[in-house]
């Protein structure tokens, strides 16, 4: 359902206003209506973030009920990342092969609703945007029941010998990577269904024309000027599908835990605020990092 | 030759729906789980065909307590961030401004930051500025994270729109205030109304951030996660199978509208006003 709003919208130029908008009392206008949205924004985006910057560097032997003391505990940071570096390495390996997962489904299922299904577009549009309807975590529980070990699913896998007699999906990475990429998809396919949409299909038919196999059509062709989808895409998919705890939480076990367990039992269980502050600012930094590289090497900055 | 030949120009839409399948799969899981009748509360299987579950939805108090308490959440952060991000949209359209882009990038954070980050700094600002955490804590915080995406679907209706519309408006004498009242308004209303589901359903669903700034308040994703270590109630999948068919009602209602809609533009005025007289 959100993700209809992450369809890129380009970046045209406001419309010159009407002749009579430009008049004096005008000036003030865009700042009064600016006002409250920007500063509800800014008391509760902005500020929130400075706080958690000074939480991540309060004095790590304080607590929530002595109070605790900015002490500028840089330190902090590198005990985190000592004691959690290997879910911090396994938020990046799972979203990272669920967005390879998700790259080989939702490009085709994009294409073809753009440029094969003719008439039937909407209505499968709709068919992507539907099964996000139902609640985030009901659609998880209920892969919790497919890949349950009585479930047909291991039963038929067990059958054909691609799982042992006691192999299991339930409680494995392989739960949690394939929950990632079924919560995130529509997030990756919308934006590239709106770029392959725009796609003229007589360059296509021009590249065949010109003899190019359908590989290379697709390599030349469809893939450079899908590009803003896909970025847009990929930045969708990926920065949430990092960031969640849930899939691990539900569909594997302390040994799939992410770093999003982490913060949430920092936060929530253990009331260590300096280090889950810790946490969360090196998590928001590693996928800033990954995601400005990213955008580098993809060679445009368009999406921001 | 010839079936080789089908297959390479057909095999895009098999991927398609086998990949629409997996998005399908779940969905058919819980609309058969909320017709099930469970051997134990910690079963997740298929055990026998009810109806009771659709009967009592309510049959477990909390989870409907829980339901009602999300709608109203959804409900308070819909209508404040739909007139915030609204205001905000009309601005950003439609003026010229010195911070425009600094603005721009205040829109564009809260989409691009990890929900986890956003629900742990607003849990510590509400945590030291000695702020109760519970039902109003979670409407900040839904507010904020569902203006950015407001701003973006009306603002995308409103420079995607004719501005010669309006222009006309005023040649025609009409004051600013009619010509907003009966031009701009109608156009930008869609955008308004798309902007407006899109932010109820993020707020409904939310889970990430409330879970940090609910206190003890219970959203029914918060139910549904405390419930999943003591074992769901079946009625969790009939509100799960109830939200898909409203949303797809919705969906399907709104889209009809529109292809009446776009059917009576073609019509000329002079004939509608006929038809009203």
């Amino acid at each position: 359902m959100s993700a209809l709003a992450h369809l890129p919208t380009g970046s045209r130029q406001p419309a010159s206003p009407p002749k009579a908008a430009r008049s004096e009392r005008y000036r003030l206008l865009p700042y009064l209506l600016l006002l409250p949205g920007a500063a509800w924004l800014f008391l509760f985006f902005v500020v929130p973030l400075v706080q958690l910057a000074a939480a991540s560097l309060y004095d790590p032997t304080g607590s929530l009920s002595t109070g605790y003391v900015l002490t500028w505990a840089f330190g902090n940071y590198p005990a985190a990342v000592q004691a959690y570096w290997p879910q911090f390495a396994r938020s990046f390996a799972y979203a990272g092969i669920a967005l390879l997962l998700a790259l080989l489904m939702g490009y085709p299922l994009a294409y073809a609703i753009a440029q094969r299904a003719g008439r039937w577009k909407n209505l499968l549009l709709v068919c992507v945007i539907a099964p996000m309807f139902t609640s985030f975590l009901v659609r998880t529980l209920a892969w919790k029941t497919i890949l349950s070990d009585n479930g047909w699913l291991v039963g038929l896998l067990r059958d054909v010998h691609l799982l042992g007699p006691d192999g299991r999906l339930l409680a494995t990475p392989i739960a949690v990577v394939l929950g990632l990429t079924y919560n995130f998809l529509p997030f990756l396919v919308l934006p590239l269904y709106a770029s392959l949409e725009r796609l003229d299909h007589r360059l296509l038919e021009a590249s065949s024309d010109l003899y190019a196999s359908p590989l290379k059509t697709f390599r030349r062709v469809t893939l450079p000027l899908s590009m803003p989808g896909l970025i847009a895409g990929t930045l969708l998919f990926f920065i949430p599908a990092t960031g969640d705890y849930i899939n691990a939480e539900l569909l594997g076990t302390p040994n799939e835990y992410m770093i999003g367990n982490v913060i949430d039992s920092a936060f929530l269980v253990r009331l260590d605020y300096p280090q889950g502050a810790a946490l969360s600012f090196l998590l928001m930094s590693a996928i800033l990092a990954v995601v400005f590289g990213y955008l580098r090497r993809a060679g445009t900055r368009e999406v921001l | 030759m010839r079936i080789s030949r089908w297959f390479a120009e057909h095999w895009v839409l098999g991927v398609a729906l086998l990949v629409l399948g997996y998005l399908f799969l779940p969905i058919a899981v819980v609309a058969a789980l909320s017709l099930n009748r469970p051997s134990s509360r910690l079963s997740y299987d298929f055990n026998e065909f009810t109806l009771d579950n659709w009967r009592n939805p309510c049959a477990t108090a909390d989870m409907c307590d829980a339901v009602l308490r999300s709608v109203q959440i959804g409900f308070l952060a819909t209508v404040a961030a739909t007139v915030l991000g609204t205001l905000m949209a009309f601005a950003l359209a439609r003026h010229r401004f010195r911070g425009r882009s600094g603005l721009n990038v205040l829109i564009f954070l809260p989409m691009a930051t990890p929900e986890l980050v956003m629900g742990t700094s607003l849990l510590a600002l509400f945590v030291s500025g000695g702020v109760p955490l519970g039902f109003w804590t979670i409407v900040i915080a839904h507010v904020m994270f569902c203006v950015s995406f407001v701003v973006v679907t009306v603002k995308a209706r409103l420079t995607g729109m004719d501005g010669r519309l309006e222009e006309a408006a005023m040649d025609l004498y009409a004051s600013e205030w009619q010509t907003f009242r009966r031009i701009t308004l109608p156009l930008v209303l869609p955008g308004i109304v798309a902007a407006a589901l899109l932010a109820f359903s993020l707020s409904f669903d939310d889970f990430i951030v409330t879970n940090f700034n609910s206190g003890t308040t219970v959203t029914f994703p918060m139910y549904v996660w405390g419930a999943a270590q003591r074992g769901i109630p079946p009625q969790v999948n009939v509100i799960g199978t109830a939200m898909f068919l409203i949303a797809l009602l919705l969906v399907l209602a709104t889209s009809l509208r529109g292809r009446q809609a776009r059917r009576a533009a073609l019509v000329p005025v002079s004939a509608r006003e006929g038809d009203r007289s």
